[in-house]
């Protein structure tokens, strides 16, 4: 628990707390970035280079910029002036004080957990490559048809459909039947 | 000898730590890598813009600024200083911002648009031994932040509070992320041939001569189209032209940096010129490059044409070291290639004609051939097929067009010898750097 | 308090901020937001057991972290698709007033 990764920690997690509460919504987007990075930087201090990197290119470069597009794309990029809280928020936040205090209570708690700590692990490219294709070859392969069944569903999904030119079949013969 | 002069400065800089006691040295070392950076790209990027104007204005018939030497001084220079005044311009303006503008996030645009792009350099490596950090995974660091650029963009696009401004972002933005993906593939390629994402060791991969041609990957036929991909697709991801409707001047004045004005313009322009060059090495440490290549773009156009004179009164020295201190001109040239390629793309010239000027095949012909020299002059004895002089290749006068000489004097040939044509000029140039 | 505790409580209240927020904010893109915090605090778990647990060298807690991350992007598009399908629709992202199925 060095310096520099207690430091990093609270960070992260006061642009973790901002991002959930903050009125404006790109206001929030840009502390999930943040905090986003902040992780980034808790995996580079773990020793594990790869998964950081991989964490900015996905998601600080790819999700953080999806969900800003879908912010403006539903114009909701103004502050708004009704309350932003939903119904039954206290609840909420009560239930996730009991989830945390159940976590935090098992982490400090447990007997399970390993007392001594291990050295700095070996986890090159290299080795992450190798066992992407032998050991986990056929996650690799789900992962794949995964991404395509997401892309080309999110690209359908959010497609605008055309009206119906007239003269065409649907407008003669209007919607569902 | 020569390996002394190859590692020269890794030997500064550990004689530069060696001066503090044992507890500062860690942080003395990675201060003295990083402030390289700054120091060297910052002052590149000032000559850049000057070069630029003045490539520019040739190409359109007229002199780029050509009056600015040192400031309070009476020396010309032939225009290099403008960059002073330009700074203190851009330093003393007014910095206005809008009233409807989010001030916080108008106000880290600029700067989260410098980090990501000084992050990138620190693991291109330099020279051998020369990494500022050498990832393991160093490859991915570096496309990883190049896509944080993005980000940047949109705060600045957004904060704004101008419809135009935001559609200028939205624009770039989608063009940054459309590129990512044939620029990121293009190096994959150079990846699955070396199997390494460290990029020192992709540099030592190319190290080898066979036949008088040096293992660049430049050369494969696999190289030469991930060349050209990776080519087109920086300049999508700069912004440059072709691909710069974001900041279309005609359309939306200057696209998401509209309502910047004074340091924060200046810093977005630092920003995208940095990125433009981080690219550029990204390319040379990928496709093309030499172990021993110290790369500096432009200093190195300079250095090595001094180089040239000396070797042209017959020092021998100058076929060792050219080797080893080797500050290598190509990016020089490709950053030549890129000004031309947005002055060319038809926006830039007021007549409305495409100005497919002379040096274009010129420009492109120096940049595949800026190191031919470079690369068939294997150091007798130490490399694996020693060549003399005589055996090389027919594109000897090709690869000698030293473009920036060619800008720095071309107002003095236009003033005083008006006889000689831009075509004679590249001729006259080529055989006297030959 | 040893690191992988520290880790483990860091993570924990990761989890709890984004839980929080996907069940109190009114915004149907925040409760994303707060699913993909959610993932990623179990992420930060998952390296923190593989750096101080007893096999680092096996690679698991990297190998499930990668293709969890690429799960997370994928259903995080998924998800904003729909968002913004059903903006087209309801003309508002207030949870409160999708509540119908009827289409």
């Amino acid at each position: 628990m060095s310096l520099p990764f207690i430091i990093i920690a609270v960070v992260t997690l006061f642009a973790a707390a901002a991002a959930m509460s903050l009125r404006n919504l790109v206001h929030c987007a840009l502390s999930l970035i943040v905090a986003l990075a902040g992780l980034a930087a808790l995996y580079l201090a773990l020793d594990a280079q790869f998964v950081g990197f991989t964490q900015i290119l996905v998601y600080v470069g790819a999700v953080a910029i999806l969900i800003v597009f879908a912010v403006l794309l539903t114009r909701s990029d103004a502050t708004p002036n009704q309350t932003i809280l939903a119904p039954g928020w206290f609840t909420g936040i009560m239930i996730s004080a009991i989830v945390f205090a159940t976590l935090g209570w098992a982490a400090l708690n447990s007997t399970g957990l390993p007392k001594e700590m291990p050295s700095a692990p070996e986890a090159t490219v290299k080795n992450i490559g190798d066992l992407l294709m032998t050991q986990y070859v056929l996650p690799l392969e789900v992962i794949g048809l995964l991404l395509t069944a997401a892309l080309i569903g999110a690209v359908i999904i959010a497609m605008k459909e055309e009206p119906p030119h007239v003269g065409s079949y649907e407008a003669e013969k209007g919607g569902a039947p | 000898m020569v390996e002394a002069l190859d590692q020269i400065f890794v030997t500064l800089k550990h004689q530069v730590v060696g001066f503090f006691p044992d507890a500062w040295r860690p942080f003395v070392s990675a201060l003295v890598s990083i402030s390289f950076i700054p120091l060297v790209f910052a002052t590149l990027f000032a000559f850049v813009t000057v070069i630029e104007r003045k490539g520019i204005g040739r190409i359109q018939n007229r002199y780029g600024p050509n009056r600015v030497g040192i400031p309070l001084t009476k020396i010309r220079l032939c225009g290099f200083g403008q960059f002073i005044p330009d700074g203190i311009k851009s330093l003393t303006k007014e910095d206005v911002v809008p009233r409807a503008a989010d001030k916080v996030v108008h106000f880290l645009a600029p700067v989260v648009l410098l980090i990501p792009v000084l992050l990138a350099y620190a693991v291109l490596p330099i020279g051998r031994n020369m990494t500022a950090v050498d990832f393991d995974a160093g490859l991915l660091f570096f496309f990883a932040v190049g896509g944080a650029v993005e980000l940047s963009v949109f705060m600045a696009g957004w904060s704004s509070h101008n419809k135009y401004s935001l559609l200028g972002a939205m624009r770039a933005i989608a063009q940054m992320i459309s590129y990512e993906i044939p620029l990121i593939l293009s190096a994959v390629t150079v990846i699955m041939i070396v199997g390494s994402l460290k990029l020192a060791d992709i540099v030592a991969a190319q190290n080898d001569y066979s036949y008088g041609l040096a293992h660049w990957f430049v050369f494969t036929p696999w190289g030469l189209a991930g060349f050209t991909l990776f080519f087109i697709a920086s300049l999508a991801e700069s912004n440059r032209s072709p691909f710069d409707l974001p900041e279309a001047e005609s359309e939306i004045i200057a696209g998401y940096y509209t309502e910047y004005s004074g340091f924060k313009f200046a810093l977005f322009f630092l920003g995208e010129y940095l990125g433009m060059f981080a690219v550029i090495g990204l390319y040379h440490t990928v496709l093309g490059r030499l172990d021993r290549a110290v790369f500096i773009p432009h200093l190195g156009a300079v250095v090595s044409l001094v180089l040239r004179q000396a070797d042209g009164a017959g020092l021998r020295f100058y076929l060792d070291s050219r080797h080893a201190v080797a500050v290598a001109h190509g990016p020089a040239h490709e950053l030549c290639l890129e000004i031309h390629a947005a002055a060319v793309a038809g926006e830039h010239r007021h007549d409305g004609r495409l100005a497919f000027h002379r040096p274009w095949p010129a420009a492109l012909g120096g940049l595949l051939g800026h190191d031919f020299r470079f690369v068939c002059h294997p150091r007798p004895g130490v490399d694996a097929k020693p060549k003399t002089r005589q055996t090389h290749l027919p594109l000897r006068g090709m690869k000698n067009v030293n473009y920036n000489l060619f800008f720095l004097a071309a107002d003095v040939r236009r003033l005083k010898y008006p006889w000689i044509t831009s075509f004679r000029w590249s001729l006259l140039m080529s055989a006297a750097t030959a | 308090m040893t690191p992988l505790q520290g880790c483990l409580l860091v993570s924990a209240l990761f989890f709890a901020i984004g839980l929080a927020g996907a069940v109190t904010r009114r915004n149907a893109i925040l409760a994303l937001v707060g699913i993909e915090l959610m993932l990623n605090a179990a992420n930060l778990n998952f390296i923190a057991f593989w750096r101080y647990g007893p096999n680092p060298e096996a690679l698991s807690g990297v190998m499930v972290v990668i293709f969890s991350i690429a799960i997370a992007a994928a259903e995080a598009a998924v998800g904003l698709a729909l968002i913004i399908a059903i903006y087209r629709h309801y003309r508002t992202v207030n949870l409160d007033q999708i509540d119908s199925m009827k289409g």
